[in-house]
């Protein structure tokens, strides 16, 4: 029998110190591992010309300027699809994208979690077993399947896919099974609420934390999405491609390259960071039983 | 519930066969197929018929262009006995995906489980560190910065100044290096929904089994993670195994990005990077269907493997 430590009547879980000083050399040495890209990238967007192409080369920006930054936004004016429009296709695409998902998934998960109906199970393990393979599978074939509905080369090519993105419905269920008590919606039932009032009424207020997921998946998705095959025209296609044509503007771009990329990837950062406890909590149910 | 539990009993009405049950429950929630029906629309079109039509076509010889026909398992057998690069792709998959599934999965849950009793500020500042280059979009591409091919690149560089190399390397153009680096890069991007979703189930197990634990003679943290912890966050352990698998199949795109299309001597060409070339530019859509069905059983296949292997875990 182990000894067993207590402090104020509370268990004390033993911890070695020789574990603690183990996982704490891991952890340190992968964060470096992780951080260092990513700091190696803002402080190239930093850099004057200069220090770019010196050798050898330094790591952090010995004298730190915002010019790349000025020359990614004339770069951006003088290209023949004014910058606007790349920019507005990605937004536009992202928040109609998101909101649609936001909408036609939580009503079907909703269906799934809460009514108990006919195919209802069934259509769920479907769905499910979606998440495990890549979309790239079906990537050829839909291609056919949208140039029969007329949709290549539209925007709804990119959003419409979108909002039957697998993920969010499949958390948002998740979710509704353990945080939506039957019980009072059964009551709001009695109480001769319609379905769509208690999804919307009910069910929808007490799942924020599931929303906010669904909101920040659908659109870090959207908002880092590239060049598509479903779209030729240069006056549809995303901001993030536009900044694929900078780089591949060759070495006299390599700053304002860096400099578009650490401004494209502080949208999704910065909105983890605000929502982060919430993705956190929906996760807590993501788990699968079987 | 009372109420719900003695309709289902109905089931065993005498009045009724199953069928008009079933008929009589479906025109009673109604409602419900209302609900579902947009998603249920669009998930059928890009999802399920897609998946169907590839396995359809991948019998026949369709171009786009003219009428297809049938043409059996030629498809296949050119797949497997004639194309050298579609095994070479076979290779690498199983290469790529062997160690980016694996690897990210553990090193997902190891940073979970380390940080799990951090405190919660500095908890949220390590997951942000971690999962960040997840949801960057294209920031791996500052790999090609670092690992450069010439003497400017930092890496090269430092190679050279310490003596090690006197000749700048081509990373990623050199079919050595190649995959060896998209997998550390792959590995890089690669704390996602499964490192979130662990983070999760670490917080939800409940304290007192711990404790409960510690009396009945848990010695360490080791027996306490096999014993207790593994066991009862198992759903989050069988999630996070299909988001690690589905994206280390997934990775063709980092390959693409940093070693061109097609990779120098195929050295980092993937199934994915075959089903574009035969679908995306060569317009051979009955063959690429072969390929893309043969992905997708790969794929489920992998992941009916390791669920195997997960419900063995804590038994």
């Amino acid at each position: 029998m182990a000894r067993l430590r207590t402090r104020k009547h509370k268990v004390v879980l033993s911890r070695s110190v020789g574990g603690d000083a183990g996982i704490t050399v891991i952890l340190v040495l992968l964060g470096i591992f992780m951080v260092l890209p990513m700091v190696y990238v803002i402080s190239q967007s930093l850099k004057p010309l200069d220090e770019l192409w010196m050798y050898p080369p330094r790591f952090l920006a010995q004298s730190p300027t915002i010019d790349n930054y000025r020359d990614l936004f004339t770069l951006m004016n003088d290209s023949w699809v004014p910058f606007s429009r790349y920019i507005f296709n990605t937004v536009f695409n992202s928040v109609v994208g998101t909101l649609g998902h936001l909408f036609i998934a939580s009503m079907c998960a909703y269906a799934l979690a809460k009514i108990k109906f006919p195919g209802g199970k069934f259509i769920f393990s479907t769905i499910r077993t979606s998440l495990m393979f890549h979309s790239t599978v079906t990537s050829i074939t839909s291609f056919i399947l949208m140039s029969a509905l007329n949709m290549i080369d539209t925007y709804w090519a990119v959003i419409v896919p979108a909002w039957g993105y697998t993920l969010g419905l499949y958390l948002m269920k998740q979710f509704m099974d353990t945080h939506v008590p039957d019980t009072v919606l059964e009551s709001a039932r009695l109480d001769g609420a319609s379905e769509l009032r208690t999804y919307w009424t009910i069910a929808m207020p007490m799942v924020k934390p599931a929303w906010l997921t669904l909101i920040i998946y659908s659109f870090q998705s959207l908002w880092n999405a590239g060049s598509s095959i479903y779209i030729y025209s240069e006056q549809l296609k995303s901001f993030n491609y536009a900044i694929g044509q900078i780089t591949a503007g060759g070495i006299k771009r390599a700053g304002a390259s860096a400099a578009a990329t650490v401004l494209m990837m502080l949208v999704p950062i910065l909105m983890f960071v605000i929502t982060q406890s919430n993705i956190v909590e929906t996760m807590g149910s993501s788990g699968m039983k079987d | 519930m009372a109420k719900q539990s003695a309709e289902y009993k109905a089931v065993a009405r005498k009045d009724m066969t199953y069928r008009q049950w079933i008929w009589k429950e479906m025109k009673r929630n109604w409602v419900a197929y209302l609900l579902i029906l947009p998603y249920v629309l669009i998930f059928t079109a890009f999802t399920i018929l897609p998946v169907l039509l590839s396995v359809v076509l991948s019998f026949t010889n369709f171009n786009m262009l003219q009428i297809p026909d049938i043409v059996w398992l030629d498809n296949y057998i050119n797949l497997f006995f004639a194309d050298d690069i579609f095994l070479t792709a076979c290779t690498n998959t199983l290469i790529f995906a062997g160690i980016v599934g694996p690897a990210s999965y553990l090193m997902s849950f190891l940073v979970a489980w380390f940080i799990n009793e951090l405190s919660p500020k500095v908890r949220a500042i390590v997951t942000l560190i971690f999962y960040a280059p997840s949801i960057s979009g294209q920031v791996y591409l500052i790999w090609g910065t670092l690992f450069s091919a010439d003497s400017y690149g930092w890496v090269n560089s430092f190679l050279m100044e310490t003596g090690i190399k006197t000749e700048p390397i081509a990373f990623f153009k050199d079919a050595d290096y190649v995959m060896p680096l998209c997998i550390i890069v792959a590995l890089w991007t690669s704390l996602g929904t499964s490192f979130l979703s662990f983070i999760a189930g670490l917080q939800g197990v409940d304290r007192s089994m711990y404790e409960a634990g510690a009396v009945d003679g848990v010695k360490n943290r080791w027996q306490e993670l096999w014993y207790i912890t593994l066991p009862s966050m198992k759903p989050q352990l069988m999630f996070g195994a299909i988001m690690a698998i589905t994206g280390a199949f997934g990775f063709g795109g980092i390959v693409t990005a940093l070693c061109g299309f097609p990779s120098v001597d195929y050295a980092g060409h993937t199934i994915m990077h075959h089903l574009e070339d035969y679908g995306g530019q060569r317009y051979e859509t009955g063959y690429a269907s072969a390929i893309a069905t043969v992905l997708f059983l790969i794929m489920i296949l992998a992941n009916m493997l390791v669920k195997k292997i997960i419900s063995k875990v804590g038994s």
